[in-house]
């Protein structure tokens, strides 16, 4: 366990009821990195990033985030999400508050800025995600493009160490994939540690360090993005990709 | 004049059957109309200081009963000479709801909480009386609209807040706090409200210590604002569920603790999706504040039929123009609160796009 591990995970297990969702998951981030995880639906991509903020909890095995075990005391649940953001693929954004109120509410009320410091520090994000105009307007009232950066901005209020983006353009429209992704590009190239289940191979290719490919609840293959595309190693990872590139 | 005609061509009398609706329709206000005008104004004594004017005149109503008894169906037994208590209690109470309501002061937040915390202690000091220089004023000498109004703002202060809490208990993770709650709920909701007010008023005194005395009007209020709250929380609960479960996720995600995501995030969606029902719960539990007549305590309608049997007043025309007044009364209250409540959830709602 190398002291430049942002995220270590080891020997995960994870059920729903019956069904073992995560099986003996072992990965580590190093800080900084950029990870894409893809896979077929329902191969525990996305409940594997949910475990690493505990919106789901886990089974078994440790997961040590900034060197805070994450267990099921509530102190160390508050210290991990406060130090990683997270993207939903449904935006997520409270409809009852302007796009300010949106990103100031967290600053504000978990760690205590003062509010007029916080609006700043939303306008900064907020012109970073390229939405600084739309600051007093309600989420119902923009396009799901910017909805997504809004959500992007909300995290990064937080001024987290680690982003997980959950699936962040699957619910858009074509047109409006690619001003969310050139975000997440320019996030990358500031050094951010980002952990994306995304099926966007174009962006895999371009920001990832590591590309993972899950499949029922296992890593069935990691290497970096050009082997990964060029050369699968497993026949699984060969069937998927020629599903989602095949035509 | 032609634009009328046409109008009524396009809305009326389009064609045979919309015709036929229209004049029965038409028929059936003209009726409605004509019987309650002979009977409230053509036909009805206007004057007079007892039943004679209204003997006098056996198919209308009977207005001075009402106007006779007017103090008495506000303010009950309550002391005249005290009186002017009651209505300071009225006249604040009314000016802090109309300030809150027309919505344009900058101290509206400061002027909620004062009339949350302030104006009840006020009113209890006020109203009963027996320190700083008032005399002591027994709820037994209380009655009519007065005990209507705090029987029914009590109800409706406490039940709000208990309710939600009730409701949060209810969707809660921890078990024991989820049965209590479930067990709270279950058994108020299923008790009809005569009984806890039979219970309250005749059994609870059997279980007390002896000489241990218990206001017999806030024993009801105590009764009439637990089953309130049970109401409440299952309307609140509808509310909570209404919110997708991405909203709780995201609290949690930015690192809210369970309390300040429900606070901030969590409730103001889910009440402004439950005002309808909020206030539907307020309506009934201010129609069901009657009940309180039958454990002796004289709510406006109990107060008017009570007054049915002064030998003064014996009129067949007497009880018919006490009930209709109560109606009206009852009806001005309700109907101020749904309207209210229509304003509130335009001002609230939840898109933005109304703002």
């Amino acid at each position: 366990m190398s002291e430049k591990h942002i995220i270590v995970i080891n020997q995960l297990d994870k059920y729903f009821g019956d069904f073992h969702v995560l099986k003996n998951i072992n990965l580590s981030v190093a800080a900084g990195e950029k990870i894409v995880i893809c896979g077929p639906s329902g191969s525990g991509k996305s409940t594997l990033i949910r475990c690493i903020n505990h919106l789901e909890s886990h089974d078994g095995g440790d997961i040590i985030v900034d060197g805070i075990p994450l267990d099921d005391r509530v102190k160390n649940i508050d210290h991990i999400r406060s130090e990683v953001g997270m993207v939903f693929q449904q935006f997520n954004l409270f409809p009852h508050m302007t796009v300010l109120e949106n990103c100031i509410l967290a600053p504000v009320w978990v760690k205590g800025v003062p509010r007029p410091e916080a609006e700043a520090l939303a306008l900064q994000y907020l012109e970073r995600v390229r939405i600084p105009d739309q600051a007093d307007k309600y989420p119902g009232q923009l396009s799901g493009g910017q909805q997504q950066r809004v959500a992007i901005a909300r995290s990064l209020c937080m001024q987290p160490r680690i982003m997980l983006f959950d699936e962040p353009t699957s619910a858009l429209d074509p047109e409006m994939i690619k001003e969310v992704l050139e975000v997440m590009v320019d996030l990358a190239e500031q050094g951010m540690t980002m952990l994306c289940v995304t099926h966007e191979m174009g962006f895999a290719r371009r920001v990832a360090d590591r590309v993972i490919f899950m499949d029922e609840g296992e890593i069935i293959e990691e290497n970096t993005p050009t082997s990964f595309f060029d050369n699968p190693q497993n026949n699984r990872t060969k069937l998927f990709l020629s599903q989602i590139i095949g035509d | 004049m032609q634009q009328i005609i046409k109008w009524s061509r396009k809305n009326l009398f389009a064609t045979r059957m919309n015709t036929l609706l229209s004049l029965v329709s038409l028929w059936l206000i003209y009726v409605t109309i004509d019987g309650v005008a002979s009977w409230a104004f053509i036909n009805a004594s206007f004057l007079g200081a007892d039943k004679a004017s209204c003997i006098a005149n056996p198919h209308g109503a009977c207005w001075p009963f009402v106007t006779a008894k007017l103090n008495q169906f506000i303010y009950g037994n309550y002391p005249a000479g005290e009186q002017w208590r009651v209505n300071i209690v009225f006249a604040l109470g009314a000016l802090g709801l109309g300030l809150l309501m027309t919505g344009c002061i900058s101290f509206k937040k400061q002027l909620a909480v004062l009339m949350l915390t302030a104006y009840p202690v006020l009113t209890f000091i006020l109203l009963s009386g027996g320190l700083l220089g008032l005399s002591y004023v027994e709820t037994n000498q209380w009655g009519g609209l007065l005990v209507t109004l705090v029987i029914a703002v009590t109800g409706i202060v406490v039940s709000l807040p208990l309710g939600i809490l009730l409701a949060l208990g209810r969707r809660s993770e921890l078990p024991i706090i989820r049965m209590m709650s479930v067990v709270f709920i279950e058994f108020w909701r299923g008790v009809p409200l005569i009984t806890v007010l039979f219970m309250a008023s005749v059994m609870l005194p059997l279980f007390l210590p002896e000489g241990m005395n218990f206001d017999a009007l806030l024993r009801c209020l105590i009764g009439v604002s637990l089953l309130a709250s049970a109401y409440m929380a299952e309307v609140i609960r509808g509310g909570l569920q209404a919110i997708p479960k991405g909203q709780y996720e995201a609290g949690k995600s930015i690192g809210l603790s369970y309390w300040k995501s429900m606070r901030l995030i969590i409730l103001p969606q889910a009440l402004v999706i439950s005002i309808p029902g909020i206030v539907n719960t307020f309506i009934g539990l201010f129609k069901d504040t009657t009940l309180v007549m039958i454990v002796g305590i004289f709510d406006l309608l109990g107060i008017i039929s009570f007054h049915f049997t002064d030998p003064n007043w014996t009129s067949p025309q007497v009880p018919i123009t006490g009930f209709v007044f109560a109606g009206l009364v009852f009806w001005v209250f309700c109907f101020a609160m749904s309207y209210y409540s229509k304003s509130v959830e335009r001002r609230f709602s939840v898109t933005g796009e109304n703002k």
